[in-house]
Order: C-alpha cells, then structure tokens, then sequence
C-alpha cells in the first residue's frame, strides 16, 4: 500500500508536516500544497525534518502555489514540482490519499 | 480628533487565509483618517511582503504591489522580524522594496522597511495606543 499525503498548512504555524512526516512510509510520498508549500523552504526551521523524510519517500510541491507564494527560487533540493494535472496522476498512482488538514 | 499610535500586527502568510488581504484594505481605509499608523510583519505574516508572487496559476488576486501603495497613504513605518524572516530561511533581499517621499528632504524616497529584532518588536507593540491583530 502506498499513499499519498497531502499537507496544506505552513509549518511553522501548524504542526501537520511534522505530524505527516512521523507517519510517512517507504514508497509513500508527500505533496505540499496551499501554505503547506512553505514546507519545502531551503534553510528554514522545518527543512531539516524534510530533509530526513526525503531519504524514505519522494517530497512534491503544487507549483501553481509555489509561485503564488514567490518561492520558486528558495526550494530546497530533490523537491518535485507538479502542476494540477500531475496532483491528479500523483492520486491515481498511489493506493490511498491522507490529507493532514 | 486626537491622533492615536495604531499598530496593524500581521501574523499570517497571504493566499491560505484571507488575513492579510483583509489587513491590508483596513490599514488603506484607516490610512484617510490620519492616525499615526505603523504595520508590524512576525511569524508567517512576513510572507505576504516576500518578492515575485505570481498567483495567475492559482487564479488568485496577486494583491502584493498594493503594499507599495502604502507610502503615498503615509505609511511609513514597516517593521519586519529579524527573528520570523531567518527562522524561514529569508532575509531582508527577499523583501519588497517600499519606500515613502520624505517631504522634509526634498521629497528623497526613503525606505518605509525596517527590520528589527524581536525584543525590537515588544517594544514597538508596547508603544502603540491600539493593536490591530490579523
């Protein structure tokens, strides 16, 4: 079983991406998405809690809100950019969604 | 009327709530009734004065450049927290340049931004007759 989680608040409001990454399995993944985008900050107070997830799953970012957000160039590494229509692929592709609200 | 110290306290990033769009068209509105007005940017609140938002692929109102707006309103005091802007890995580059006409020098544009430190920050709170929290 994998599955995909999804976050949507900002970390340093909200503790759901640190609560989703106690959780996440090998082969899962985590998407970032609304001000869950924060999240994949490079040098910020949660990148290092990200960093460590990244060595068991695969970390994306909705792009259309990373943009939004005026991020785009401050993304750590090895995070995976999707558009809307990989957020739908990313659903298919995985057995089960979570959505850490 | 007297003039009252009026501080808008921004804590929340733009876009996932609708906070800070609503604290900015209140400081606009409060902006005709010549108070003495300063804003203050702590924790996901610095955010909404980050550079390059673009918020066409979310279909968005990008309302970023009315922040710049704000010194023909005669707000000029901004103040951002060293603290909040490293804690997300920012620094004060990545920040809108927003700048006031200084009428007592020759109309020089000067920067509205300052960024202070948090003990900085209690201490602009403490001075003000009224916070306004979003």
């Amino acid at each position: 079983m994998s599955v995909l989680h999804t976050v949507n608040k900002s970390p340093f409001e909200r503790n759901g991406l640190e609560s989703c990454l106690r959780y996440v399995k090998k082969g899962s993944s985590v998407l970032l998405i609304e001000d869950g985008v924060y999240g994949a900050l490079a040098g910020s107070a949660s990148s290092n809690a990200v960093k460590g997830a990244m060595a068991n799953v695969t970390v994306y970012a909705l792009e259309a809100d990373v943009l939004a957000r005026g991020i785009k160039g401050k993304l750590m590494d090895g995070v995976k950019l999707v558009d809307y229509a990989g957020f739908v692929d990313l659903v298919t592709k995985h057995d089960t969604t979570s959505a850490w609200l | 009327m007297a003039t009252k110290k009026m501080l808008y306290l921004n804590r929340r990033a733009p876009y996932g709530s609708v906070y800070a769009l609503e604290s900015l068209e209140v400081v606009l509105i409060g902006a005709a009734f010549e108070q003495d007005v300063s804003l203050a940017f702590i924790d996901d609140g610095v955010f909404q004065l980050l550079k390059g938002q673009n918020t066409t692929a979310v279909g968005m109102k990008n309302f970023s450049p009315t922040y710049k707006a704000l010194g023909d309103y005669d707000v000029r005091k901004i103040y951002v927290e060293k603290e909040s802007l490293e804690a997300r890995g920012l620094s004060r580059e990545d920040l809108l340049d927003l700048t006031y006409e200084d009428e007592n020098e020759g109309y020089a544009e000067k920067d509205s931004i300052q960024v202070v430190s948090r003990t900085d920050m209690a201490g602009i709170i403490e001075q003000n007759d009224v916070v306004f929290s979003f």
